[in-house]
């Protein structure tokens, strides 16, 4: 199907496009990489009357170490991520995600600011980023703000940006020796969304033991959810299997899947329990210690 | 051709006579194109129904099956996820810019040496896809290959036709060969 029509503006500032999006409010939506939007569109499940096509905005595609953080621009594609030899080689977990997103030309075109903001349950980069401190930087009329990726997501398809804002910014806390991550997803084929997700990201000390942990759980509530007892029952354990099989067993629980034409709740739920423990494995692997 | 210009079907034409269109330039194989549009209008449409090049096929509509890729700035795209306005300004490549006077691309002689399709409803936009991977690696792996052409489904060949066209194709673009 064609969507409606609209207006269709390219500003060539960050300024200018604030200033589209504060006089629209909720009519206007911004245009990324589009690999979500335009099939909305296109199946008229939402009607703007104006598109903000924020490509040409200079500044905003970046993968960097500055400080004690990883910066990220919200308009870096997928495919920067897969390229990038920072990424590869200190926030696997990162790759992970790029690696397993949509296909080739999606991952061309798609943004990670543009799969936050669109904020699906089964988000790769929103559950990815739940292992981490997250900070996610939102420019308005009133200036920027930080908002923590703990309270970014709201519900399905819905997040905390104000329709006024833009994301322009994500950053985590810089890997460190020790520091683990990966993000296993679990689908039925090239460009699906995920079955199930679980992302990990955490810190061994020079014993194993876990230092700190965070669990991010794709496709199983209503946004990209955490599994907070799985990561309480590790803190100070002894990285290794018993561990591993104890959390995942908890992560299986605090999962909430709902039955559809990718799997039965039980089988997410399964799967969840599994995954859990393989990125755990993985996660520990690649922290070197 | 002197053949009569058709129609083209209401449900995706009537692409410039609406309000609220847009000029648009953008370059296609090589060629610039100014023309008016509709912002909804998508890439896919605007290529085949304005410009006349069919190379580039429909075929989910809905982002999935990769038979409406082009290059957009040498990177592989799928056309009907795009609208025709986000292309104003940069360069796009369809398979209709791939043979030059008259001489096949050393892809599409391989495509047609390794039997790489069959019905070649998704020719066109597997090949730009694997052309995209040919342009930075000529000697990829299989599984490189595979992931490229990911994006891309074929009902006919069970790929691994496919596969070997392209893995023939990059022996001969870095032999200097077509």
């Amino acid at each position: 199907m064609q969507p409606h029509s609209f207006d269709y503006v390219r500003p060539q500032t960050l300024a200018k496009a604030i200033q589209v999006l504060s006089e629209n409010g909720n009519r206007a939506k911004v245009l990324a990489g589009g690999q979500s939007l335009i099939p909305v569109l296109k199946l008229r499940l939402a009607n703007p009357r104006v598109l903000v096509d924020i490509n040409d905005l200079p500044g905003l595609a970046f993968i960097e170490e500055r400080g004690e953080q990883l910066r990220i621009g919200a308009l870096s594609r997928h495919r920067d991520f897969e390229q990038s030899k920072l990424i590869r080689g200190k926030y696997p977990i990162f790759s992970d995600v790029a690696t397993v997103l949509g296909d080739p030309q999606v991952r061309n075109l798609g943004t990670i600011g543009g799969a936050l903001a669109h904020a699906d349950p089964a988000s790769d980069w929103g559950t990815a980023l739940l292992a981490f401190e997250a900070e996610l930087i939102a420019r308005g009329p009133n200036g920027a703000r930080t908002i923590p990726v703990d309270r970014f997501f709201k519900d399905t398809f819905t997040t905390a940006l104000r329709s006024s804002e833009l994301l322009t910014e994500i950053r985590v806390p810089k890997s460190e020796p020790g520091d683990g991550g990966a993000y296993l997803k679990l689908k039925r084929k090239t460009g699906d969304f995920a079955t199930i997700g679980v992302a990990v990201q955490l810190g061994l000390d020079a014993k194993r033991n876990l230092a700190g942990v965070r669990i991010g759980l794709a496709a199983v509530g209503s946004t990209p959810i955490r599994a907070t007892g799985a990561e309480k029952a590790l803190v100070g354990r002894k990285a290794g299997p018993t561990a591993f099989a104890e959390a995942a067993k908890l992560a299986s629980e605090e999962a909430r899947p709902s039955s559809d034409l990718r799997g039965s709740e039980e089988y997410k739920r399964a799967m969840i329990e599994v995954y859990t423990r393989r990125a755990l494995e993985t996660a520990s692997a690649r922290a070197g210690r | 051709m002197a053949t009569k210009r058709r129609k083209v079907s209401p449900k995706r034409g009537s692409i410039r006579r609406e309000n609220g269109s847009h000029t648009i330039t953008v370059g296609v194989n090589g060629r610039k194109y100014t023309r008016p549009v509709e912002p909804r209008v998508l890439l896919v449409d605007f290529i085949r129904d304005e410009l006349r090049l069919t190379g580039t096929h429909v075929g989910c509509d809905t982002s999935h099956c990769g038979a409406c890729t082009v290059l957009l700035d040498g990177h592989s795209v799928k056309s009907c996820t795009m609208f025709a306005v986000q292309a104003d300004g940069h360069e796009i490549t369809t398979i209709e810019g791939l043979a030059q006077h008259g001489r096949l691309h050393p892809i599409q002689e391989a495509f047609k040496a390794h039997h790489g399709l069959q019905c070649g409803f998704c020719t066109p936009g597997v090949v730009l896809a694997a052309l995209e991977l040919l342009q930075v690696e000529n000697a990829p792996s299989e599984d490189r290959i595979r992931t490229a052409i990911s994006g891309n489904l074929c009902r006919c060949t069970g790929y691994q036709n496919i596969v070997d066209s392209v893995a023939a194709a990059g022996e001969m673009m870095r032999l200097g060969k077509g």
